[in-house]
């Protein structure tokens, strides 16, 4: 079947079958390699993308599910060169380590950040809980909580803290 | 070793981005990470990401029972399904002398099963087809006629006289013992404390079988060339040269003949150490299919299949006499599953097990470990641990809490006696181990600092009068990480010596290469730092180059904390070759001798005239320009080594855990994890503070959520993360971490290995607060991990199991 929905503001069209995964449409189909898959069972977050301007998991979604639908991954994340506060806030605040969650964790900070009613205001267990739909081996979320943070304050225009300060 | 925060130059990436100026310290210090580049934009290059053109899709079929004969295996349906090219069985493996491959530990396992199966979901046949959905779809129509046998899962019960036989493939195998019972200590001598003691406590402990997990499961691209025969390998694993030498035994293949490239590498902790049956498959159907194969395995296959950790069922003594830990005594059956894969250095079956003694200066101990084959998959990998130690170490802090309990002493005052003090350094343990350095006391003053020990127990005091229940917990460890000393350790064969090779440019930057295999540590920076803290150079001017077999000097991997320990050695001790021959270049170009040189970071000068000099980078211009070089000397600038590490290192840490039990439900809170650890010298604080907070989060799961178990047919039951449990960021607290430095006296730049430390001292910290939460409340003084809430509920209503 002829699936076509908007990645990153681009537009792709694809005869895939239809039991096809987003998360594989989304890296066989349109080659975006950022998002990645790591559990089948919708339990670990790495292929969260945003539909829509809302996360989901694209590894329990069907390609076909996205048929008109926006799409935002990873890659869509930096603007025109400019990176998104919330990838400066991972760099700054050593919130990835080998970088396989990152992109859901990412996707899923930015969204929070935006749809937060305060953002340079969450709580922990804001931040916390929004990134529970997520597993890191690696972070221990500490920096992850931080990274997130920093990126809330970086686009307030307050002085934000990163690991090093 | 003082940090100088000198500004470097911003790399261009990140300027562009930030607009921005990143420090670099001219070595060691804080600094933010030079691969986190591509991470943060989605162009990391993971084994799924590798194309290669031509490329077909493997997939597993695997079988339903644990234990079952294979009668006849029917793959003609598969075959016609006009998307598969090949499909391949065991006999077909066996024309091609890889129906069997040898494990880590000298045993050989099934690549594909032939005769029978052994453990649940064990491999029987590898489709290939041109896509991986055709691939799974082609495992369905494979038909199998299994004959099902008596299953075995409970190691305790594996020597029975009438236990089911699991490796009759083995010849002269008569019952399922998989190696002679190993000892080490003075038994004898053991006795005689035990027979002199005050007080002796005795306790059957086991650390249940856990999966380390990493995000990204296991897999492989292998792409053989009948014309030239060349091999090449795409694969995340966590010792690329290694696993070379040992295809090109199991294979034939001549060893120049492949290359193995590990790009990034989505986590490994133990898991992607081995060789796993889906890799020599892929080869295999590589060679069959001619073209290159892609093998990557599901989430479940991961949790079921690949090398599980721990699986030691311990029965325990241990002793004090004047208020001090005196002896301790350890019988251990290990459980090693089906085939004996665990990962462990040739002359010790057990790891590192008996640095069982940990941080106490005890007059004698012995331990003794048998290991049996069960109807369970194979591993016995070290899950972020240094084979084995994380055992050890939870059993005797696990002891040391019960002893408290006997003498009816604090648990932390007991440590503290029975600390070895930093004047008994170089210090031998009983059990054969020279620790060389540590400042205990130090560390564990920090610890109740910073957890405010004396309002804690207060505070518990007044939640206990309330009918509330809190716990507070300790942990002392100390282990011993960089593998090691050719004289004393090798892995099939393999001296654990790591190589490094370090060129300047004519324009003094750097390429240094290494052999250590980054999942996520960060080496691109940290071993950057270490040529810049040694040479002078900034960091960002610096290229780690690593995870290539043909790019990389030849090495034992990552893995066991070896990385700083073994092979930053290397790059300390090529940097200082670079450095010598830097000085004779210098003196030529000063026109004196090279004894007249002082040297400072990035430049030799004359001594007494310190205006009068040359720059690391200008002497690595005159080396590669026209002109004359010293006597004897070539030009250029670069250098190699090969680090042989003079003994282990040994880092310590002092941790202390606040847990909230609901008392009507067992749920574990976690309120506060304080983590002290002292790894010697830090090259970059902030990613040695990474390590640990990412160690102390597979701790906390493995106390309270994680575990694979099975049941009486020998099914895994927790073959996802729906059954096996991870920690979110929910079930963490902040982490709150505490330094002191104790800096190796043998390691070139003073480093101990670090990323292992929190998965050793977290999870007896978190049970033993758990079980002073427990004791105070119930009088309970002991329960198994994992303490999940169905579990904890049992061990308070006199139900409890242990874990199976």
């Amino acid at each position: 079947m002829q699936v076509t929905m908007s990645i990153n503001g681009q537009e792709h069209s694809h005869d895939v079958e239809p039991r096809m995964l987003l998360v594989h449409y989304i890296r066989e189909m349109a080659e975006l390699h950022g998002t990645h898959w790591g559990c089948d069972t919708s339990n670990c977050g790495i292929c969260v993308v945003l539909m829509n301007g809302e996360p989901i998991k694209s590894c329990t979604t069907l390609a076909a599910q996205a048929e008109g639908e926006e799409i935002l991954t990873v890659e869509g994340l930096e603007k025109d060169g400019e990176l998104d506060p919330i990838q400066m806030g991972f760099h700054e605040c050593h919130g990835l380590h080998c970088g396989f969650c990152t992109p859901g964790m990412m996707v899923t900070g930015n969204w929070l950040i935006n749809n937060h009613p305060d953002p340079t205001n969450m709580t922990e267990e804001d931040i916390r809980m929004a990134i529970s739909g997520g597993l890191c081996r690696c972070t221990g979320y500490k920096n992850i909580v931080l990274a997130i943070r920093w990126a809330a304050a970086y686009r307030a225009g307050q002085t934000p803290v990163g690991a090093n300060d | 070793m003082a940090v100088e925060p000198a500004p470097g130059k911003t790399p261009d990436w990140l300027e562009l981005a930030t607009g921005g100026v990143t420090e670099a310290p001219i070595g060691f210090g804080r600094m933010k990470r030079k691969e986190d580049a591509r991470f943060i934009r989605g162009k990391g290059n993971y084994l799924d990401d590798v194309r290669v053109p031509g490329m077909v899709h493997g997939a597993l079929l695997r079988s339903p029972y644990a234990h079952a004969k294979i009668k006849s295996i029917d793959t003609s349906k598969a075959l016609a399904h006009p998307k598969v090219a090949a499909v391949i069985i065991a006999k077909d493996l066996e024309t091609l002398g890889l129906a069997w491959m040898p494990t880590i530990s000298y045993d050989t396992q099934a690549v594909l099963a032939g005769d029978k199966v052994r453990f649940h979901m064990q491999e029987v046949a590898f489709v290939i087809a041109v896509d991986a959905y055709s691939a799974q779809d082609a495992l369905q129509l494979i038909d199998v006629d299994y004959e099902v046998l008596p299953v075995i899962v409970n190691a305790r019960k594996a020597l029975d006289p009438d236990a089911p036989l699991i490796r009759d493939d083995k010849v002269g195998q008569t019952d399922n013992l998989a190696s002679p019972t190993w000892e080490a200590g003075d038994k004898a001598a053991t006795d005689r404390v035990f027979d002199e003691a005050d007080t002796v406590a005795t306790c059957d402990i086991i650390y249940p079988r856990c999966h380390p997990s990493p995000m990204e499961t296991c897999g492989m691209v292998a792409d053989f060339n009948p014309t030239t025969g060349q091999l090449d390998i795409y694969n995340g694993n966590q010792a690329p040269h290694a696993h070379r030498t040992v295809y090109a035994q199991v294979a034939g293949l001549p060893e120049q003949n492949i290359r193995i490239m590990c790009n990034d590498i989505g986590g490994g902790f133990g898991n992607k150490v081995p060789v796993y049956p889906g890799y020599v498959c892929a080869i295999a159907g590589s060679i069959v299919a001619g073209a290159p194969v892609k093998w990557i395995e599901d989430r479940s296959e991961n949790l079921v299949t690949t090398g599980f950790a721990r699986d030691y069922i311990m029965h325990s003594q241990i002793c004090s006499k004047g208020g001090k830990i005196t002896g301790l005594r350890v019988d251990v059956i290990a459980d090693h599953g089906a085939f004996d894969s665990t990962a462990q250095p040739t002359k010790f079956p057990a790891g590192f097990f008996h640095i069982v003694t940990g941080s106490y200066d005890m007059q004698a101990a012995h331990c003794q470990v048998k290991a049996v084959y069960t109807n369970k998959a194979p591993g016995g990998v070290a899950y972020r641990c240094s084979f084995r130690i994380t055992e050890a170490v939870y059993l005797v802090e696990r002891m040391v809490d019960q002893l408290a309990m006997e003498m009816n002493v604090d648990p932390i005052a007991l440590r503290e006696a029975s600390f070895i003090k930093p004047e008994q350094f170089p210090y031998e343990s009983p059990t054969g181990w020279t620790y060389d350095s540590g400042e205990y006391q130090k560390a564990m003053d920090l610890a109740k600092e910073i957890a405010g020990l004396d309002e804690l127990r207060a505070e518990q005091q007044e939640k206990l009068a309330k009918g509330e229940i809190m716990g507070i917990g300790c942990a002392f460890f100390t282990e011993g990480v960089g593998a090691g000393p050719r004289k004393h350790m090798d892995i099939l064969g393999l001296a654990m010596n790591d190589g490094a090779d370090l060129r300047l440019h004519p324009s003094g930057k750097a390429v240094v290469s290494i052999s250590a295999q980054t999942q996520g540590q960060g080496h691109e920076t940290t071993f950057a730092q270490i040529v810049g803290e040694e040479l002078g150079i900034s960091p960002n001017d610096i290229q780690v180059r690593h995870g290539d077999t043909d790019k990389t000097p030849y090495g034992l991997g990552t893995y066991g904390s070896r990385s700083t320990p073994v092979s930053g050695g290397a790059v300390a001790v090529v940097s200082r070759r670079v450095r010598d021959k830097a000085r004779l270049i210098a003196a030529k170009m000063l026109e004196t001798t090279p004894d007249d040189l002082s040297w400072e970071k990035g430049r030799w000068y004359v001594k007494g005239d310190p205006s009068k000099g040359a720059d690391i980078e200008d002497i690595a211009e005159y080396a590669y320009g026209p002109n004359p070089m010293p006597e004897g000397l070539e030009g250029g600038l670069d250098a190699q080594a090969v680090y042989d590490p003079p003994n282990l290192t040994y880092p310590f840490g002092a941790y202390i855990t606040v847990v909230d039990i609901d008392a009507e439900t067992g749920k574990v809170f976690m309120r506060r994890l304080i983590a002290v650890d002292d790894c010697g010298v830090r090259i970059n604080p902030m990613v040695v503070d990474g390590q640990i907070h990412g160690g102390l989060t597979e701790g906390v799961g493995i106390a309270l959520m994680e575990l694979i178990s099975y049941d009486e047919s020998g099914n895994c039951v927790n073959s996802s993360f729906m059954d096996y449990l991870l920690p979110t960021a929910m079930e963490c607290p902040d982490w709150e971490l505490g330094e002191t430095v104790t800096p190796c006296p043998h390691h070139p730049i003073g480093a101990k290995g670090v990323g292992e430390s929190p998965t050793n001292g977290s999870p007896p910290s978190i049970v033993n607060a758990v079980i002073d939460g427990l004791y105070h409340a119930k009088g309970i003084k002991h329960m198994d991990m994992p303490c999940n809430p169905a579990r904890v509920w049992a061990a308070m209503n006199g139900t409890a199991q242990p874990p199976q």
